[in-house]
Order: C-alpha cells, then sequence, then structure tokens
C-alpha cells in the first residue's frame, strides 16, 4: 500500500507540474517549475532504489541543464514573450489528439504483463560501480557510439554559433 | 568477473570511418585548400568500402552487431551517397563563402551512423546510430548560417527529429517491458515463447516504431517536414539526406518488422499498407503545384519513399530485395537530379535558385545538362529503358505475387500523375523560350569536375542498370536472403 501511495504521489506531481511548464506564459516561471519537475523525476527514481540514476537526475538536470535553460531565457525580451500570442490556432487539435493518445495507452496498458526475464540485482542498480561494470563490457558498443554523438553535439554547436557571420 | 573482449573485426569498416573523420577533423586545421579535405574525405569513404567489402560476416558485442549480406548492401549506399554529396558540394559552398572543414567530417559521421543502424541487431544499436546520423544531419541542414531558410530547415528537422525519437525510445521501452530484452531475434523468441503476439500493448509498441520510422523516411502522415528542411537545407545536404537517412530508415524498419517483430506481421501489414498508400498520394499530388525545384523534389522523394514500403509491405525476401534494388535506384537518380539543380544554382542571388522557372529553354542554352535532367525525370517517372523502370517493375511484380494487387494499382495510378510533373520539367526545357533576362549561372563547361563525375556515373548507372538490372537484382537478391 506505502508503495504505491508514493508512487501515486510522484506521478501526479509528475504529470500536473508538465502541465504547468508548458502552460505558463512567463519562461521563467516554466523554468522553475521544471525544475521543480526534475526532482519528482529523481524522487520516482530514488523509490525504484536506483540511487545513481536520482543523483544524476539532479545534479545534471536539475543543476547543470537547467541552468543552462536560464541563461538561454534571460537571451529572450521576455515583454515580448508574454504580450505575444501562447499557443497556435491548432492548439484545441493537438490537445485532443495527446488526449486521445493518453486514453490509448491506459486501455492497453491493462494487459501489461512485466517480462519475467533474468532479474535485474536491485540493490546493484543503484551502485555507480555496477552501472560502470555494465558500461565497459556488456554495453561497450552502444557505450562508444554514445561517445561519438557527444563529439558531434559539440562539433555542431562550435559550427553553428561560433562562425562569424559574412557581412 | 570473466569479461572477454569483443571481436572487433565486424565494426572494423565503421571504426575506421569514425577515426578517419576525427582524424580529419585535425588535419582541416592545416589545410587551407578545403578541396584538399574533400579529397581526403573521398579516399576514407574509399577505404571504408573496400573494408566493408572484406570484412566476413560475423556478430559481436554480444551479438549488438551484426554484419552479413544485408548490412552490406546498404553500407555501399550509404558510402556511394556520402561520396556523391561530398563531390557536388565544393563550389556551391564555395559561393556561399561557407567551405569548412567539419562540413566534410559531419558527412563522414553521419554515413558512420547510418552504416551502424544498417548492421545493428539491438534496439539500443538502432537507437544510438539513428542519433548518430540524425544529430550530424542537423547541422549539416543548418550549415549555411548566413541564410534565414537554413536555419529554419536545421531547427525544424531537429525539433521534429528529436520528437520522433521520443517515439522511438517509448517503443524500445515497451518492448523491453514485455520481453525483457532488446537484441532483435531474442525478443522474437521471447514474443513467440510469453504469447505475446495478440498483446496490445506489443501492438502499441509496433505503432511507436511505425512512427519513428515514418518520419525517417518521410512517409505521409509524418512528412510534413520534408519540403521545408529539403527546401531550406543547402543543395548538397538535401541531395545526401533525400537518399542515405532515408535509405538507412528503410533498413532498420525490414529489420526490426522482420526479425523482431515478425509474428506480427498481420499487424504491420495492415498499418503500412495505408501509410503507402497515403504516402503516394501525398507525395504526388501535392509535388503538382510545387514552384521550387527542391520542395517539388522533396514531394517526389516522399513519394518514392511509398514506393519503396511497398516491398518492405510484401514481407518476402524477395520484396525486400526489390525495396533494396530500388533504394540504390532511387540514389543514382535523385542525387543525379540534384546534381543539375546544383549547375543552375545561383549562389550569389539565392532568392531565384532553385525556381522552376528557371529550366525554362534550358535545352538551347544548355542542351548537356537539360539531356541528363531528361533522363533522371523519366526514370524518376519510371519510362523505359532508364533504372527507374527496372525498380518499379520489380517492386510491383513481387507485390503482386504476394497478392498485394490494389496497393501495386494504386501505385500505378500514381505514377501516372507523377508523369505531370516530371515531364513538366522536360515540357519546360525543351518547349519554352527561356525566361527574358534570365540567364542559367552555370554550363557543362563551367561545372567543377567533381560535378561532371558525379552526373557521368549516375547517368550512366541510371542507363546501365535499365538495361541491364541482372547484376544489381542478384546482388539484391543474394543480400536479401537472411529474411
Amino acid at each position: 500500500m506505502l508503495p504505491k501511495l508514493f508512487f501515486f504521489y510522484f506521478a501526479a506531481m509528475i504529470t500536473g507540474l508538465s502541465v504547468l511548464v508548458v502552460t505558463r506564459k512567463n519562461p521563467v516561471h516554466s523554468v522553475l517549475w521544471m525544475l521543480l519537475l526534475f526532482f519528482n523525476i529523481a524522487g520516482l527514481y530514488l523509490f525504484l532504489n536506483a540511487e545513481m540514476i536520482a543523483i544524476i537526475q539532479v545534479i545534471v538536470y536539475a543543476g547543470a541543464i537547467l541552468v543552462l535553460f536560464l541563461f538561454v531565457v534571460l537571451l529572450l525580451d521576455l515583454k515580448k514573450e508574454i504580450a505575444g500570442e501562447q499557443y497556435t490556432d491548432i492548439w484545441s487539435i493537438a490537445v485532443s489528439l495527446v488526449a486521445g493518445l493518453f486514453l490509448l495507452v491506459i486501455i492497453t496498458f491493462q494487459a501489461f504483463e512485466i517480462a519475467d526475464s533474468e532479474p535485474v540485482m536491485l540493490s546493484d542498480l543503484g551502485q555507480p560501480d555496477a552501472i560502470g561494470r555494465m558500461l565497459y563490457t556488456e554495453y561497450l558498443f552502444p557505450f562508444e557510439i554514445t561517445s561519438v554523438i557527444l563529439l558531434v553535439a559539440i562539433i555542431g554547436a562550435i559550427v553553428l554559433a561560433k562562425r562569424k557571420l559574412k557581412e | 568477473m570473466n569479461f572477454q573482449f569483443p571481436d572487433l573485426t565486424p565494426v572494423l569498416p565503421e571504426a575506421f570511418l569514425v577515426l578517419g573523420a576525427l582524424l580529419l577533423l585535425l588535419i582541416d586545421l592545416s589545410i587551407k585548400n578545403k578541396n584538399a579535405t574533400a579529397f581526403i574525405s573521398l579516399v576514407l569513404l574509399m577505404v571504408t568500402g573496400f573494408t566493408v567489402y572484406s570484412t566476413p560476416s560475423g556478430v559481436t558485442f554480444g551479438g549488438m552487431f551484426s554484419v552479413d549480406a544485408y548490412s552490406s548492401f546498404f553500407k555501399y549506399i550509404f558510402i556511394l551517397s556520402a561520396a556523391m554529396a561530398i563531390l557536388v558540394s565544393g563550389r556551391y559552398l564555395r559561393w556561399r563563402n561557407e567551405e569548412h572543414g567539419e562540413y566534410y567530417t559531419l558527412i563522414l559521421l553521419s554515413t558512420a551512423g547510418m552504416m551502424i543502424m544498417a548492421s545493428a541487431a539491438d534496439l539500443i544499436t538502432i537507437y544510438l546510430g539513428l542519433e548518430l546520423m540524425a544529430l550530424s544531419t542537423y547541422v549539416l541542414a543548418g550549415f549555411i548560417r548566413g541564410e534565414v531558410k537554413s536555419n529554419e530547415s536545421a531547427l525544424k528537422y531537429f525539433l521534429l527529429g528529436a520528437f520522433s525519437s521520443a517515439f522511438l525510445l517509448y517503443g524500445i521501452s515497451l518492448i523491453y517491458g514485455l520481453t525483457g530484452i532488446t537484441r532483435l531475434n531474442l525478443v522474437a523468441s521471447a514474443i513467440s515463447e510469453s504469447g505475446l503476439v495478440d498483446n496490445p500493448v506489443l501492438f502499441m509498441a509496433l505503432l511507436m516504431f511505425v512512427v519513428a520510422f515514418g518520419f525517417k523516411v518521410a512517409a505521409a502522415p509524418f512528412h510534413m517536414w520534408a519540403p521545408d528542411v529539403y527546401e531550406g537545407a543547402p543543395t548538397p545536404v538535401t541531395a545526401f539526406m533525400s537518399v542515405g537517412p532515408k535509405a538507412a530508415g528503410f533498413a532498420v524498419m525490414a529489420r526490426v518488422f522482420l526479425v523482431a517483430l515478425h509474428s506480427l506481421q498481420a499487424d504491420w501489414t495492415t498499418v503500412l499498407v495505408p501509410i503507402a498508400i497515403l504516402t503516394m498520394a501525398v507525395g504526388n499530388i501535392i509535388a503538382l503545384s510545387q514552384q521550387n525545384i527542391k520542395r517539388m523534389l522533396a514531394y517526389s522523394s516522399i513519394a518514392h519513399a511509398g514506393y519503396a514500403l511497398i516491398g518492405l509491405i510484401t514481407g518476402t525476401s524477395a520484396g525486400i530485395s526489390a525495396m533494396m534494388n530500388y533504394l540504390i535506384i532511387y540514389a543514382f537518380m535523385n542525387i543525379g537530379a540534384f546534381s543539375i539543380v546544383i549547375i543552375l544554382d545561383k549562389g550569389r542571388v539565392p532568392a531565384s535558385s532553385d525556381r522552376l522557372d528557371n529550366f525554362k529553354g534550358l535545352a538551347k542554352t544548355h542542351p548537356v545538362p537539360a539531356f541528363l535532367m531528361l533522363i533522371f525525370m523519366f526514370s524518376l517517372t519510371g519510362i523505359p529503358p532508364t533504372a527507374g523502370f527496372m525498380g518499379k517493375f520489380y517492386l510491383f511484380m513481387n507485390a503482386v505475387e504476394a497478392g498485394y494487387t490494389f496497393v501495386v494499382l494504386a501505385a500505378v495510378f500514381f505514377s501516372v500523375i507523377s508523369a505531370y510533373f516530371y515531364l513538366r520539367v522536360v515540357k519546360f526545357m525543351y518547349m519554352e523560350e527561356p525566361e527574358e533576362g534570365e540567364i542559367p549561372a552555370a554550363s557543362m563547361s563551367t561545372a567543377p569536375v567533381s560535378i561532371t563525375i558525379v552526373l557521368a556515373v549516375t547517368a550512366l548507372a541510371v542507363l546501365l542498370i535499365g538495361v541491364y538490372p541482372e547484376a544489381l537484382l542478384a546482388m539484391a537478391k543474394n543480400s536479401a536472403l537472411i529474411f
């Protein structure tokens, strides 16, 4: 009972906060709601015994990425942002599409059955060394591709932002 | 902990290409003449092609990566399209003062991503290969930084691409939740062993895959991004991404659907048949009203995704081979057509480039490019004796044999419609007078040698495959035998 209660608390918070993030008119408010959202997601991870991932969530998302977001927001002309139209004309269509998809997910998920695969040691899941060992052995190849992807992101950022614009 | 270091031979081509691209990034610092960078990247691609040829079939990294005839066939398509894109890029970039070595590095890394996709035998590897390919292409689309259209193109492609990746990840997570595994062949056995075939959640996962891959190959109704992105991106990049990433999308799609989800074949055919018909309809009908050659070719590329889907729908080894055959033919004719667009590029007056009206009277002013464009347009329509006809012929034949006559009827019907807009270009070139004061910027004699090479290769390939398709067909057939 208690675990369910915890889960529903976090799930409800995450859903509610996500809605707040996309509906606020002031981008700064959106970003701050998102900060709270990230902490709640971290709570959900913690609750799954994945301490490592929870900590990464807080440090990387709530810490680094959110600060970047705030910097970007500071570069915007806030007054103009708030004065402008927040939604496009077809937002009602979009909302009904998403609602339909959500309903479909709820209906189909009645049939969800979790695979009885080889047991992953739950206590291991939160350990940095367990994750590290997996990354460098079984998932070595995906790990290497990820490193190249990150490099492309860096090259891309430099190519698109640092070059001088011609007059 | 007993960990055995994985066998690296199967990933040699990819590893070589990535390392080569990184090295090129460094060497480029000391290269003043960017033609040399382009040349080095071509050499790298050639050596990669050779290593693909000499790498024996095998599986490595615990089954995450598999090299077989199927993946090698696709890798040739990727390397070929990357090489041709590099060859046609030089002057286009120079005229816009945007000649930078990173351009070539990004094309090489994107190609490496596609090669990983073609060989991926695990959902995680598929996703990462796709991201590597996509991220490089997003940057390439926005490479002309001073042009608003190029910025818009990159941003649209990035946002919608990220959106479609989310669908793919959702699908993967559902499959993982149901089966507890991400290896494609093990997913298949887990589905049949635990009787998940009728599980609606699995069907949801299937739908998510269709959305994500449908986006990558620009199939309707997930095609909205294509016209804007293709129009705004630098023309050589458009040529590249209308061929390479599309073929990579099909490579992954066939492997996921035929290996991992083959027990759901009835389901995914039901989903894909209407998508294929809708794609052909949307692509061919909207192309009729386009005034910009790049937008027209974008809609044409949507339509061709619909034709290629027919091969996948049949779900047979022969159907897949017809699809592969069609994709390589499409690579030749499409890059050929884009090369002509690049030759006519005016560079310094971007607003008047790429208009369909630029083709008016081209046969009088520049007979050779006009004639080559005629060949490519005939081939895209599917008129014999060009390769486009052969490609469509084998696709349709296999689909009829597999019992999808009504899909083929629709495809033939839309092909007839497509003749109108392809042949309109021909009519403009041969039956109309050049516009007053509009002098197309370039001709064959002033075109760089590299573009001439691409045109010669593509035109020859289109004609040769049109007359003698047996060799290519046999190769495609052998490569599709794994299904």
